[in-house]
């Protein structure tokens, strides 16, 4: 094959390159800029001033919502990991093939519906006097308050990842070699046991992966604290919208970005290197 | 399928699947409910079946407006989308070149960005050149989001041909232009049409960065979210059944699309 730049391979590859380099790469690095820059009498100047990365980091605003978001964030990784492989397990193992397909399709249908309508719609089954308090009344039970707090927060971060995280969950359990299983109970290994040393070890990566998808949306989300969570304490990315909206201060609102970009890495970064390392070491 | 069978834990494991199911189906089953129920304040009992918020959206001329905005970004976003997503997956499939992993997790990774901060970052981008606050800001935040997926369902595609189709088409006398257009295009073809539909959708969907770059030409989500702010009000939910029930078509026709390749392509 022939693998010379030619104008046809670069008609192909040229136009993504360039459109991702400009409008995708480009603003990211931008950002890093505008960090330095200051802001005086409402007008934005070029410069190189550390003063917003001083006036964030020194604030204990900053810091009380970063490890909140953080919490936040890894609380939703592992609640929603959990409780979705029970049902990735039954999906991948227990479904024949018809049923599997349609269930996949089921759950892809969430991607595409508003997830603003569905934590609109998730405040009328959360409010003190709304449904599911309702129904835990006919039990004597409640009511108990679920929305404006953590709990409305993780319910909506749930909501936007839980369809997302059963998917990868399953193509990864897809994989998991069926003679390995096949072989463990033969050799009279108990479900549990199956589960925990063979079908989870084989199919680590794609959980890990799983639960980092998880990490992400929620980190990023800004929809779920502040209209299930309250706004208040705010989270990161609420402190990112409150300040770009509120004014020119938008060089702070980078200084946030940056922390949550750098923050995203690490986290990332660590969980690749946790998802493939090798079994046993 | 496990030999190991135990009825009681395999009845839990489906219940637990259903309550999944329930969890995530019911905002959105709730949402279809309330926007054909009489009462402003969504809650039970329900009142009477009422067309009524259908009726206000529809005589309201700002909905419209959204409607129409949203509708020109998806056109345009998922036409740039899927050629940019075209391109970059048939330069994946066919070449190996210095820096290729580079090329693809650039074409790769904007969905692992968080929306807030592509949104403060093309807001802040898209100032500074003068493009922000119009329809062409969101198309180009819209056209960064969407190519992946265009990219992804298109590669998907690619890697089922016949690597030796392209090269038997060369040996006939066909140079690259030809083969190109003879033979991977109509091969790809149900995946460009379901690439079409799936990035109109999710540009359908996306509000966030759309809220931060669009100004006052706002798209219908980024409407949901000032109704959001707002009062109470059930519109949403009837914005958000018309909303879900074309994003659904358009799923259903690129599922179809996908599903028929052996379709006559040309």
């Amino acid at each position: 094959m022939n693998t010379r730049p030619n104008l046809f391979s670069l008609t192909f590859s040229l136009p993504l390159l360039i459109w991702q380099l400009a409008f995708f790469l480009f603003p990211l690095a931008f950002l890093v800029a505008l960090s330095f820059w200051t802001v005086r009498n409402f007008q934005m100047q070029p410069d190189f001033d550390t003063v917003n990365w001083v006036k964030i980091y020194s604030r204990s605003v900053f810091w009380d919502a970063y490890f909140r978001t953080l919490l936040l964030a890894s609380a939703s990784a592992v609640l929603i990991s959990l409780t979705a492989f029970p049902a990735s397990y039954a999906i991948s193992f227990k479904l024949g093939e018809n049923a599997k397909r349609w269930m996949i399709f089921v759950l892809i249908i969430p991607f595409f519906t508003s997830y603003l309508v569905r934590v609109y719609s998730l405040q009328v089954f959360l409010s003190d006097a709304g449904i599911l308090n309702a129904f835990l009344g006919y039990f004597g039970l409640g009511p108990y308050p679920m929305l404006n707090n953590s709990f409305g927060t993780l319910t909506g971060y749930a909501t936007l990842c839980l369809p997302l995280v059963i998917l990868l969950q399953v193509f990864s359990l897809n994989f998991v070699n069926r003679d390995l299983v096949e072989a463990a109970h033969n050799m009279r290994c108990g479900r549990l046991r199956t589960v925990l040393e063979v079908i989870i070890p084989s199919a680590k990566a794609g959980l890990v992966i799983a639960g980092l998808f998880a990490f992400i949306l929620s980190f990023g989300d800004f929809v779920s604290p502040l209209y299930l969570g309250g706004g208040n304490p705010p989270t990161l990315s609420i402190m990112i919208t409150d300040i770009t909206k509120s004014g020119q201060q938008w060089p702070r609102a980078a200084v946030v970005a940056l922390t949550m970009i750098a923050t995203l890495l690490t986290v990332a970064f660590a969980a690749i290197k946790f998802a493939y390392r090798e079994a046993g070491k | 399928m496990t030999g190991n069978r135990n009825p009681i834990i395999d009845g839990l494991l489906k219940l637990h699947i259903t309550l999944c199911l329930i969890f995530i189906f019911a905002p959105i089953v709730g949402s279809f409910v309330f926007s054909l129920n009489s009462d402003r304040f969504p809650s039970l009992p329900l009142g009477s079946f009422s067309t009524e918020w259908y009726r206000l959206i529809w005589e309201d001329p700002l909905v419209w407006a959204g409607f129409f905005n949203t509708l020109l970004v998806g056109a345009c976003v998922a036409a740039i989308a899927t050629l940019l997503g075209f391109g970059g997956a048939y330069t994946d499939f066919r070449y190996e070149f210095f820096g290729k992993t580079a090329y693809l997790a650039l074409a790769l990774l904007p969905p692992t960005i968080p929306v807030v901060i592509m949104g403060l970052a093309m807001l802040a981008f898209l100032s500074r050149i003068s493009l922000s606050g119009n329809v062409v800001s969101v198309i180009i935040a819209h056209g960064v989001m969407c190519s992946p997926f265009a990219m992804a369902i298109i590669r998907l595609r690619l890697s089922q041909m016949d690597p030796d189709l392209e090269a038997a088409a060369w040996n006939l006398g066909g140079n690259e232009w030809v083969t190109m257009r003879h033979v991977i295009i109509p091969f790809t073809k149900p995946a460009i049409y379901a690439a079409l539909f799936i990035t109109m959708a999710v540009s359908f969907d996306e509000f966030a960065v759309a809220w931060f770059v669009s100004g006052l030409n706002e798209t219908l989500p980024v409407k949901v979210l000032g109704f959001l702010q707002g009062q109470v009000s059930p519109r949403i939910n009837a914005i958000g059944s018309l909303a879900f029930v074309s994003s659904i078509s358009f799923i259903v026709i690129a599922q179809l699309l996908m599903r028929n390749p052996n379709a006559k392509t040309s």
